[in-house]
């Protein structure tokens, strides 16, 4: 028996769109066996059996945020994606994340941490308590989608391995495998692989910050990060990281990917912040995907990403001009 | 006529996917058909572009001096699909407004300089006819140059773009390098048997 918690960030019922449905779980699989072939629905140690053995088999599990916006159609999460790692357009790493062997997978935790190890991720998962957050997901490009995943506070996973009192941050690294990345191999990409992100850890330890291991009742495609990936909602896509393989305590501020390479552009925070200009993309307003060809369905952006009342505390006075 | 009906059969196949999109939505875009559609123009803008500044170098290459007639036409698809690039951008991802387009022009960069391409390319594509070509006489050849810089504003519009993948942009600077080296070298020839 699940409760559903309404959060302060929800929207009032009276904003919800009237005719939102929430697709049970067997429509979504009539609809991803009836759309395009994906590439990398994994299968083996995260497997469909494994969701349903946690509670998944009778539709969704609500538990904690929904954000009360009408879902973003599993079709176009899943071939949308920013996933450097498979190539740099939208629609590759759909198309080729299918190369990536996601099982058998580990996990490596290091650093400020009293029990350091490296844990399959079966052992990882074991006991965890799944549940389902609908949550916003802004780009820093300036789009936005609404996606339910499947997962559980990054703190129950952190805690297990006993942090020290001198951890401050924590790192999270992707697998680099270019034999099966095939964006890694890719000659003209400027980016220091493997990709690197991190947050501080008051923020990992914030109970909107997830591990998610599926999206929309079903174990999470490879191109979505599968098969475990960080979701960070009130921060830029970019800092949820994908494929994480370590995980990392530290004392110091992480030297995250993006912030190294373009330090103008992106912050180590990157907060939603309607207020601070990106020099490619303005932030004020975003487009909700999917778009169509008669409007871009342009909305405005909320600060924090609609979740300013759960996270504002975090940051309670830092200039977040500066600390962008 | 031939030539006309091959560049532009890139409108006619987007044509197409965009009656079938219409007809079984989410068949043949994908979550973002706006932004599809403009980098599908911005390459063809770019394509044409690089077309136009290859003509005169191939004609002189294969011998073919009747084929500088041809460049009227390449550069006035380059114009076009330009435009209609503007004009997605416009529509379809600014949404028509104005305050954000002029905001974007203000502070990004790889906007302001696509703007200027496009600006650049208004008096050229005007005064392309024949008419024009006899009236302005040794005038029209100094503005026509302006294309050398359109080339570079669009390439660097490419690179300022770009966030973590560079293939497009090396590829159409080395184009670039290349068509605009053939006539450095060229002109110094013609210099140093002047001065001979
Ligand atoms: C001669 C003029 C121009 C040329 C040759 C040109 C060419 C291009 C090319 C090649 C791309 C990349 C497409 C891709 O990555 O697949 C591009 C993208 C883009 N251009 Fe232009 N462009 C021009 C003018 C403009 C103007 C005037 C604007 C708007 C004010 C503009 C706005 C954009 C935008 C917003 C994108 C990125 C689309 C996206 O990825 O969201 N461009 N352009």
């Amino acid at each position: 028996m699940h409760i559903r918690v309404r959060a302060r960030s929800d929207p009032k019922p009276s904003e919800i769109t009237p005719e939102r449905v929430y697709r049970t779980r067997r429509e979504f699989m009539a609809l991803a066996a009836s759309s395009v072939a994906l590439g990398g629905l994994n299968a083996l140690a995260l497997t469909e059996d494994w969701l349903d053995a946690r509670g998944f088999a009778d539709g969704p599990v609500f538990k904690g945020q929904d954000p009360g916006e009408e879902i973003t159609p599993f079709q176009y999460a899943s071939s949308y994606n920013n996933f450097y790692e498979f190539g740099t357009d939208k629609g590759d790493p759909a198309q080729y994340a299918g190369e990536l062997t996601v099982d058998p997978w580990s996990v490596e935790v290091t650093g400020e941490v009293a029990k350091p190890g490296r844990i399959a991720i079966e052992d990882l998962l074991a006991g965890v308590d799944l549940e389902e957050r609908v949550y916003r997901l802004r780009c820093v490009e300036a789009w936005s989608m609404v996606i339910p995943w499947i997962g559980f506070p990054v703190k129950r996973l952190l805690d297990r391995f006993e942090p020290t009192d001198s951890a401050k941050y924590v790192e999270f690294t992707t697998l680099h495998r270019p034999e099966e990345m095939r964006g890694q191999r890719s000659f003209f990409s400027s980016i220091d692989w493997p990709y690197v992100e991190g947050l501080r850890l008051d923020e990992a330890y914030h109970p909107l910050a997830i591990f998610a291991v599926g999206m929309y009742g079903k174990v999470l495609p490879n191109q979505n990060g599968a098969p475990l990936r960080l979701v960070v909602p009130w921060k830029y896509g970019f800092k949820s990281i994908k494929s994480i393989v370590g995980i990392r305590l530290m004392r110091r501020q992480p030297r995250t990917t993006w912030n190294v390479m373009a330090p103008d552009e992106y912050g180590f925070y990157a907060n939603v912040n309607p207020n601070v200009d990106h020099p490619r993309w303005s932030q004020k307003t975003e487009r909700r995907l999917p778009s169509s060809f008669f409007s871009p369905n342009r909305i405005d952006t909320m600060m924090f990403n609609g979740y300013a009342e759960e996270v504002a505390p975090l940051y309670a006075g830092m200039n977040l001009r500066r600390k962008y | 006529m031939l030539l006309f009906a091959v560049l532009a059969s890139p409108l006619g196949v987007l044509a197409y996917d965009v009656y079938r999109e219409v007809l079984m939505p989410g068949t043949v875009f994908g979550a973002d058909p706006g932004e599809e559609i403009v980098r599908y123009m911005g390459e063809w803008a770019i394509r044409l572009l690089m077309a136009t500044l290859a003509v005169s170098p191939a004609s002189r290459l294969f011998k073919r001096p009747q084929w500088v007639r041809f460049r009227r036409m390449f550069g006035l698809f380059a114009f076009a699909y330009a435009v209609l690039h503007f004009v997605g951008y416009l529509g379809m991802l600014a949404g028509f407004d104005f305050g954000a387009v002029v905001d974007d022009f203000a502070k990004r960069p790889y906007i302001t300089v696509g703007i200027a391409a496009l600006v650049m390319l208004v008096p050229l594509a005007a005064t392309s006819t024949r008419g024009w070509q006899r009236r302005l006489r040794a005038n029209w050849r100094r503005l026509h140059r302006l294309v050398y810089v359109i080339g570079v504003l669009a390439c660097i519009h490419l690179w300022w773009l770009s966030k973590a993948g560079f293939g497009e942009a090396v590829l159409y600077t080395a184009i670039l390098i290349l068509l605009l080296g053939e006539r450095t070298v060229r002109m110094r020839v013609r210099i140093a048997a002047k001065a001979r």
